[in-house]
């Protein structure tokens, strides 16, 4: 609302642009110009693109390291599945409840591990994906080691692309509220903001919440694309690629995220014939960007309609 | 200058993606025009996508998979091709996961595969078949053994384009819970990967048969992959006095598994699957720990047959003198059963390979003869081999 | 209650192992405060040199181990020099970032140079006898580890405690800044503790090799993080608390499997990591000190 009485032209732009995407991407999904390998690869972009931008909230804006976006991930996928599957009900309502699922499981890890120094919930996000991974292993009701199969296909691309929307959307919000800035002067000093009156525990709980609410949507989103789950999907691998996504598009950076989501899904189809390769260079850009760019490559720098407002400013100026 | 430095950094940046996407376009094209040219000659070439776990979590599955498909490849090429066409191999790596797998078997219809061989896991080749029976592309898993790989579980039809030439889960612990009960013991216990679907597939059809046969299981313990320190466990399995222990997984952990069983006192026989047979199980346990253990096999690397032996030393003249495992004779027979498919077809057609799968008969591969049935699944020989003072000895051949 | 002995030393010698992957964890967090996520993958680093030292150059156990602590003592001076020092004063999650692009540098460079599959550690290289005394059963490698743990633990301590370079370890420690106007070279301390705490990583896989016989490139992973939970149990920073820590938690672990279900041993192992952050998350050994400003 504030948005629209700043700049209503802004506004009214992007919600054009965003329309002229989805409608074109439907057209060509529509008439079948995009190939079945397009449409997957374009869902697996998008689910990125979810993950990465709520990954990157804990760990760009907030300063925590978490490992264990994965594990989140499969909460929200299992979680969706049971909904669709075994109580048959519809998917809007299956979403939400793998966002809640997820959101939880965010708020049981997080309030042992948040009030302690960041390396903690490093290594306890990753036991815990570890942990979720061998619970389900030992559940019969949803397969066990196997997974589950023949998930109704019910992800299309206006859930997904609303998803995405409703990810970036939220999360921008967030960062630019009030909230967001006693989450950004947490990362940049504990103890200052501390002294200046932030409850510097709950905000760290609620970027981890809202972080992990998202993984489990588009845990939830993954599951009734790809037709298949089970615990192996959803490992530390998992993690690691939505961490390079991150590290690569700045932490604390949404647009970054995304452009680096996008880059990223490309390269790791381009690399498909050197799976070895492309872990050694997600390792090495890892190190590289830590060491010669520790706020990733784009910085808490957003791509957005300021920076060229301002660039056709000066030009006229 | 700090600033400058930033707008730098972001339009280096953005060069790098629309670079990283054209190039991603250039691919996108490129691998068309390759298809349009091919479909104009598609005389000369048969391509098989090879969609396989080249890296992640069952990577060492997908590579030996792989070297024993591309050595059937090498040799039929070698030998002039099939219906006087090259096999073109078309090898993607799905990196152990099944949405990659999805999305792979796409990008190899959009390459215009005639069939595709792989993934080696269940759940990977699960995802798989959406997508290729859609487009009408066979699928021969070389190694999927869970059992509703082939049927489709909620509707029971059988899945017109999917195939593999194991042996399933049931068969295997049926044919050992078979062999326990035969030999006279009546108390068994099982110590299974609860990580592994094949591991838990064969611990279910162990205790279903043994049960049925008036045994008893007296414990089912489980460890998962990657473990290598099992003595409190086996310990506690010690407790209960069992006769026979069903030790069903990968050699990788059944391996130390059995000598620490051994040296922990447990000396009564032990038995497992086809996950058993590798190289490194004996050179791990010790000729002397695995004296009275057994395990269900397609084939055993130290076979006399002569189709076994030619294809033992292909394998170690073409990869290093490595001993080729049961994945990788099972990916050189999935290739073999689709170039009989292809000749007995008389066509390279995606339909025509699978009608011709579909009624395969008297295939003689390494992993023994096959003919699929209704169910697409092979009717094959199964072996029980005994490891005697460090050798593989078969002791029992349980003919379909 | 024989069984319960039995899954003691079961347990112990399973610790060992925990226990010395989690003394380097502790020494290198006490010094720089940093979780050297690639700890674990060194260990499999020096497996392999002990590995490569048996079956390539023909020598025994003891030389093999002297040259995979050597070898892993230089890399992790590199490691340090190359990813962490550049990074000593930028924020704790860029540091924690860059240690597991390196432990996946580790794992990937030796599944891209050696492949994936596993190697056998050759059993005559280590030949197993067990013993027997009234019913229970103890091999010389379970007596091997145990002692190797406990003797290089002892080894360390007074190195820490009587030794000069020690003592300006300490000093580090607790204060670099202070540490440094007094006179001591920080650069060259840290160095030190990265190559000692390599080192015992180093030992660490060689005796996996043994112990386990087969050894691969990921094989680092699941140690380390258990180890870093040993350390973390016991306090990290904390020598004879890592040491305690790693016993605690292969015992935890054993009677888990042995008495409980073995189905959640694993789970057990984090369960009681984030048990430990909530009630006393400076571990058993650890003193509670405030942050300094």
């Amino acid at each position: 609302m504030e948005l629209l009485k700043r700049n209503p032209a802004a506004l009214f732009l992007k919600i054009l642009i965003l329309a002229g995407i989805f409608s074109a991407i439907q057209y060509m999904i529509s008439f079948k110009i995009l190939s079945t390998y397009y449409q997957m690869t374009l869902t697996t972009l998008c689910l990125n693109i979810i993950l990465a931008v709520s990954l990157n909230l804990i760990n760009g804006f907030t300063g925590q390291l978490s490992l264990g976006h994965a594990g989140f991930m499969s909460i929200g996928a299992y979680v969706s599945v049971v909904f669709t599957q075994n109580l048959d009900a519809p998917f809007l309502l299956a979403l939400f409840m793998a966002c809640l699922g997820a959101a939880l499981a965010g708020l049981v890890i997080g309030i042992p591990t948040l009030r302690l120094r960041g390396d903690y919930l490093a290594i306890a996000t990753l036991g815990f994906g570890e942990i979720i991974r061998i619970i389900l292993y030992n559940i019969e009701a949803v397969g066990g080691a196997a997974g589950i199969t023949g998930i109704p296909k019910l992800t299309t691309w206006p859930w997904l692309f609303g998803s995405v929307v409703l990810t970036i959307l939220v999360i921008n919000n967030l960062t630019n509220s009030s909230y967001g800035r006693a989450i950004v002067s947490i990362r940049e000093d504990e103890v200052a903001s501390e002294l200046m009156g932030i409850n510097i525990v709950n905000y760290k709980i609620l970027a981890f919440i809202v972080g992990a609410m998202f993984a489990g949507l588009a845990g939830g989103l993954y599951a009734h694309f790809f037709y298949i789950i089970k615990p192996n999907t959803f490992g530390f691998m998992k993690s690691f690629d939505v961490l390079v996504m991150v590290v690569l598009g700045g932490l604390g950076s949404t647009s970054g995220a995304v452009i680096a989501a996008i880059f990223v899904t490309i390269l790791s189809t381009v690399l498909q014939s050197f799976p070895e390769l492309r872990m050694v260079l997600y390792a090495m850009v890892l190190i590289i960007v830590m060491i010669f760019r520790p706020q990733g490559l784009m910085g808490n720098k957003e791509l957005s309609f300021k920076i060229l407002r301002r660039k056709r400013g000066e030009a006229k100026k | 200058m700090k600033k400058s430095f930033k707008r730098k950094a972001i339009s280096l940046l953005t060069t790098a993606l629309l670079l990283g996407s054209l190039a991603g376009c250039g691919n996108g094209e490129t691998s068309t025009e390759d298809g349009g040219t091919n479909t104009a000659t598609s005389g000369e070439t048969i391509k098989i996508g090879l969609n396989m776990e080249l890296s992640g979590d069952t990577a060492s599955y997908g590579s030996n998979a792989r070297d024993g498909a591309m050595l059937a490849i090498n040799e039929l090429n070698a030998a002039g091709g099939v219906l006087g066409m090259q096999i073109e191999p078309i090898e993607r790596d799905n990196k152990s996961d099944a949405a990659e797998a999805a999305t792979l078997s796409a990008a190899l219809i959009g390459e215009e595969i005639a069939v595709q061989v792989g993934p080696l896991t269940s759940g990977c080749v699960n995802a798989s078949i959406p997508v290729l029976s859609e487009a009408g592309i066979p699928i021969v898993a070389p190694a999927a053994t869970a059992a509703n790989i082939t049927v489709d579980p909620d509707t029971n039809e059988v899945r017109p384009y999917v195939f593999r030439v194991c042996f399933i889960d049931p068969f295997q612990g049926t044919l050992m819970a078979q062999f326990a009960l035969d030999s006279g013991y009546t108390t068994a216990a099982i110590y299974k990967d609860t990580s592994s679907d094949y591991s838990q597939g064969l611990a279910e059809s162990f205790k279903t048969t043994f049960e049925a046969g008036g045994g008893t299981i007296v414990a089912e313990e489980g460890f998962t992959s990657g473990d290598r320190d099992f003595r409190a466990t086996l310990n506690k399995i010690k407790g209960t006095n069992p006769e026979f222990l069903y030790v069903p997984g990968y050699y990788q952990e059944v391996a130390p598994l059995i000598k620490q069983a051994r040296e922990a006192g447990i000396t009564i026989p032990m038995g497992g699957g086809d996950g058993w047979d590798s190289p490194d199980t004996l050179s791990v346990a010790g000729a002397d720990a695995l004296n009275n253990c057994f395990f269900t096999n397609h084939y055993s690397s130290e076979d006399a047959d002569e189709k076994v032996v030619a294809f033992v030393t292909a394998y170690k003249a073409a990869y290093n003198d490595k001993t080729p495992d049961a994945f990788a004779a099972l990916g050189y027979d999935a290739i073999m059963a689709v170039a009989s498919a292809i000749e007995s077809a008389g066509s390279a057609d995606p339909q025509a390979i699978t009608d011709a799968l579909a009624s395969l008969t008297d295939f003689e591969g390494v992993t023994g003869t096959m003919t699929m049935d209704e169910q697409h699944n092979p009717i094959k020989a199964g072996v029980i081999i005994e490891y005697v003072d460090g050798a593989q000895v078969m002791n029992t051949r349980i003919e379909p | 209650m024989l069984n319960f002995i039995q899954q003691l030393i079961n347990g112990l010698s399973l610790g060992a192992i925990y226990a010395l992957i989690a003394l380097g964890y502790t020494m290198v967090y006490g010094i720089i405060k940093l979780i050297n996520f690639a700890h674990g993958d060194i260990m499999m680093v020096g497996a392999y040199v002990g590995f490569f030292s048996i079956t390539l150059l023909g020598t025994n156990v003891w030389v093999a181990m002297l040259f995979a602590m050597l070898t892993c003592a230089v890399l992790g001076i590199i490691i340090e020099k190359v990813a962490y020092k550049p990074l000593r004063n930028s924020t704790r999650i860029a540091a924690l970032i860059t240690a597991i692009g390196v432990s996946f540098f580790l794992e990937y460079i030796m599944v891209f140079l050696l492949g994936a599959t596993q190697r056998v550690y050759p059993a005559d290289a280590f030949p197993t006898q067990t013993y027997h005394f009234s019913g229970l059963l103890m091999t010389n490698k379970d007596i091997f580890v145990i002692a190797s743990a406990v003797f290089l633990m002892i080894i360390l301590q007074l190195f820490i405690k009587k030794t000069r370079t020690g003592k300006a370890m300490r000093a580090v420690s607790l204060d670099q800044d202070a540490a440094s106007l007094m006179g001591i070279n920080v650069n060259h301390i840290i160095s030190v503790t990265f190559a000692i705490g390599s080192a015992l990583a180093a030992a660490a896989g060689v005796m996996y090799g043994v112990f386990y016989g087969t050894i691969n490139p990921l094989m680092g992973m699941v140690p380390g993080i258990k180890a870093f939970v040993a350390a973390v149990l016991g306090g990290i920073g904390i020598i004879p608390g890592a040491m305690a820590g790693g016993f605690l938690l292969g015992i935890l672990e054993t009677m888990v499997s042995g008495y409980g279900n073995s189905l959640f041993r694993d789970a057990a192992a984090y369960g009681v990591l984030i048990l430990i952050l909530l009630i006393k998350p400076t571990g058993l050994f650890g003193e509670k000190s405030g942050e300094k400003i």
